[in-house]
């Protein structure tokens, strides 16, 4: 009793021992939020690489693929069956998507996937990705009308409009082809050339339910366009083009110029196509959104076709939407097709049977944690010099890996710095055993046991651990359940961003509390404090109570 | 709670009523002492007429020789002590200052282990007790009292006088019977003339003050033997004389055996018997 007494006696009474606890409050805090937000943010990861990659993957080791998958998907479920819920195959080739833009064209690699888009969205989450909400709720490669999304639809309020998406689709299409056709009519003449009028007139825009506000749609264009001729945005390219000396000239110029005589751009399409939005898009200096193609703009691609060795295809599609997973890897290189399209292209159909080919096949699991037993059957059941089969796990592994590497190296760090805590606790409890040696030579003349004066220490270590962990533990969370504001305050004093959405694609910074993490760390607070104090309370416990009575 | 504060306004009034009768708390403190520590007050009146001589030795100490150690060379403090004190005997031990008897109180009250020799209680040998014997017979058997009071600072009057009792049971032992110590300690402060102060930190407290807390202290556990180094030692003369005629009250009221040391002959004087320590043997007197 008496020592659990002195102990909060001491602990009320001697506000210098609290300071030595502050830097396992600031241990404690730091290690719960950086925890908190590490494993946020591997949350969301491996939720989005999960999104975009099946459970499963079954995949052909050549490029030219396997053949009539729909046996190998009966296949499939025949051996595993009870654990897939759906099933699409995909085909995969690298290629080289082209467009112009400020009269030049740009080229990227990409990866050119084709997929069926009435079962995609069964093996996983890629009809979440997309801008229109149509498309989102049932995938088709038609281009539409208008009405595609302003904002990201995944961030929520926060984030910044995408204004030039509201001219995107077919009214936007419309108004290109007839802006190029003005223009090829009155070249050569440029005396001619009447002031650039960028307002969608109301004919080229669908008469029912359209809600686009011209004049305001129109302005924006400019604007858009103006930017993009900015010397700042696109570097050496344009650099040298004078932008008051030259009427703004359209960057998506000549687009359609050597398009098939026959087709129509004003009435038709080319084959649906989705883009990664980062092949579609940058950022420019002040950190927005830049687009240089929009849905209903024509891109090429080249790929290689399925026969030994590989010649090269290359077709014209139209953008239908954008892909936007938020990560970066996959929204810089992902190029969607109807997988029927990219198999006449590639010749992956066999024109006397009409057997395709696919590289790939797409699983989604019941239960997704059973990855790798699913796996470990199809290996068995599959001839195994045609396929690999791989989980979402394997194929990212790399990555996960890194991430809890760096958790784990992270909470090595933060754990030493309670540990420097601990050896502060050490010292400043030698010098209270020091302080208090005539009251623990008191104690023991009244029968105090050394066992007895042990355990005021030990307790008032522990309960300074409390202390300290504690007020750790409650600041740790308010700063995790506050980060954001937290991060814009922040921003505000800096006055420089934080947390870049641009950079990371998320519009706020992730975090999850693990309530087992918290308790983990807040116990090995406390074993730290507790340990620290068992030196000086051992020294406290074998002090000589004559010497302690006698020590002024 | 409400219990203790009437505890506490009682023992005030007592104080009061014992400051207009001016006895100094003897009369009337002892009987308090008696009732609070239920010892059997069968022949309180004739105790000082008993002659000390009869009755049984209660500590005894056989050739008891101590040295301390000071760079390499042992500094002989105690050599070959003899020393009985008999049952409900009041003893004064003087000597010069280094002559060893607050060592010699020590090892009595088993605080320190002798070189060589034994002490005895009731007959049985309790030098050579394990530790958490030892640390018992402290807690229940002696009181002690120290010439600089020697009051957790930490704690209230009524919490230093608590200690003893909270070091002998357990926390839950403790709680449940919170109550009982709390009103005991409450009427031994009272009894010694601290009624008023039971909330007061010791800093807050005179000389005399802490020394009657710290009598309080050694009280609560209901000991049979009060040792006593130089406890009127920081005092003023008159504060001291108090302090002594509460104690020899203490003895004769209760039959408490105390074994005092002082340097102060006038004050040892009104012991039973005075012993004198001379360079670490007793002088036969």
């Amino acid at each position: 009793m008496y020592k659990l007494l002195l102990c909060w006696r001491y602990l009320s009474t001697r506000y210098i021992a609290l300071a030595s606890v502050v830097s396992v409050t600031l241990g404690v805090a730091t290690m719960i939020v950086v925890n908190s937000v590490m494993s946020g943010f591997a949350f969301e990861m491996r939720n989005r690489l999960h999104g975009i990659l099946a459970d499963l993957v079954v995949e052909a080791h050549s490029l030219e693929g396997f053949e009539n998958p729909e046996y190998y998907m009966d296949e499939i479920r025949r051996v595993a069956g009870d654990d897939i819920v759906g099933m699409t195959p995909t085909v995969h080739v690298p290629a080289m998507l082209s467009f112009k833009y400020g009269g030049k064209y740009v080229t990227r690699p990409v990866t050119l996937i084709g997929i069926d888009p009435a079962t995609q969205s069964e093996a996983s989450d890629f009809g979440k990705y997309l801008q229109h909400p149509e498309n989102r709720r049932r995938m088709s490669f038609e281009l539409r009308e208008g009405g595609y999304d302003t904002r990201d639809h995944q961030a929520g309020r926060e984030a910044k409009e995408r204004s030039v998406m509201e001219l995107a689709g077919w009214k936007y299409r419309r108004w290109h082809v007839k802006l190029e056709r003005d223009r090829e009519a009155i070249s050569g003449d440029l005396d001619r050339v009447p002031p650039p009028d960028f307002t969608v007139p109301p004919e080229f825009t669908a008469p029912p339910d359209e809600k686009v506000d011209d004049t305001e749609a129109g302005e924006t264009m400019v604007e858009e366009v103006e930017n993009e001729h900015g010397p700042s945005d696109h570097g050496a390219e344009v650099a040298d083009q004078d932008k008051s000396a030259k009427p703004p000239s359209d960057p998506f110029a000549n687009r359609a110029k050597d398009a098939d005589e026959v087709f129509d751009p004003m009435r038709e399409t080319h084959t649906g196509l989705v883009l990664g939005i980062a092949l579609s898009s940058f950022h420019d200096s002040g950190g927005d959104e830049r687009f240089l193609v929009l849905p209903g703009d024509d891109v090429q691609l080249a790929f290689p076709n399925a026969s030994v060795p590989p010649g090269v295809v290359t077709d014209r599609f139209t953008i239908v939407d954008f892909y936007e997973s938020k990560m970066s890897e996959y929204d810089g290189s992902f190029v969607f097709v109807p997988i029927r399209k990219l198999q006449e292209l590639r010749g992956m159909i066999d024109p006397q049977t009409g057997v395709t080919f696919v590289n790939s096949i797409q699983i989604k699991l019941k239960d997704e944690s059973k990855g790798d037993l699913v796996r470990d059957k199809l290996r068995k059941a599959l001839p195994m010099e045609l396929f690999n089969v791989s989980t979402w796990r394997d194929k990212q592994g790399a990555l996960l890996a890194a991430v809890q590497m760096e958790t784990a190296i992270l909470n090595i760090l933060l754990f030493l710095i309670i540990a420097v805590a601990g050896f502060g606790i050490l010292a400043i409890f030698f010098m209270i055993v020091v302080e208090k040696t005539r009251d623990i030579g008191i104690l023991k003349a009244l029968g105090a046991s050394g066992r007895g004066i042990m355990g005021i220490f030990l307790a008032y270590g522990l309960s300074l651990g409390i202390v300290g962990s504690g007020v750790g533990m409650v600041l740790g969370l308010l700063f995790v359940v506050y980060i954001n504001e937290v991060a814009k305050v922040l921003s505000k004093i800096t006055g420089h961003e934080v947390f870049d959405p641009s950079i990371y694609y998320f519009y706020k910074i992730p975090t999850i509390i693990d309530p087992l993490t918290v308790a983990w760390i807040v116990c090995g607070a406390l074993a730290i404090a507790v340990l620290a104090s068992v030196l000086p309370a051992r020294r406290a416990a074998r002090l000589h109570p004559v010497e302690a009575l006698r020590y002024e | 709670m409400s219990n203790h504060r009437s505890i506490a306004s009682a023992a005030q009034s007592v104080r009061r009523r014992g400051v207009a009768q001016t006895v100094s708390t003897s009369r009337d403190g002892a009987v308090a002492v008696r009732s609070a520590n239920t010892v059997p007050a069968g022949n309180s009146v004739s105790a000082s007429d008993d002659p000390p001589a009869t009755s049984t030795v209660q500590l005894r100490s056989l050739a008891l020789a101590k040295s301390y150690r000071k760079g390499r060379v042992d500094i002989p403090v105690l050599r070959g002590v003899e020393l009985e004190v008999r049952r409900g005997e009041f003893l004064a031990i003087i000597g010069q200052s280094g002559s060893g008897k607050s060592t010699l109180l020590h090892l009595l009250g088993t605080l320190d282990a002798p070189d060589a020799g034994e002490v005895h209680f009731d007959g049985r040998r309790i030098d050579n007790l394990p530790c958490g014997k030892r640390d018992a017979l402290r807690n229940r058997r002696f009181g002690m009292i120290f010439q600089f009071y020697h009051l957790l600072p930490e704690l209230s009057a009524l919490e230093n006088v608590l200690a003893p009792a909270m070091i002998a049971s357990n926390a839950w032992g403790y709680y449940r019977r919170r109550r009982q110590y709390t009103a005991e300690a409450a009427r031994l402060l009272e009894t010694v003339g601290l009624g008023h102060r039971l909330k007061h930190r010791p800093r807050e407290l005179s000389g005399g003050e802490m020394q009657r807390a710290a009598i309080a202290r050694a009280l609560v556990a209901g000991p049979e033997v009060l040792l006593a180094d130089e406890p009127t030692g920081n005092l003023d003369r008159a504060t001291g004389r108090d302090i002594m005629q509460l104690l020899r009250s203490l003895n004769r009221e209760r039959k408490l055996t105390i074994v005092m040391v002082t340097h102060d002959l006038a004050i040892a004087e009104q012991a039973d018997r005075v012993v004198r320590l001379v360079e670490g043997r007793v002088e036969r007197a």
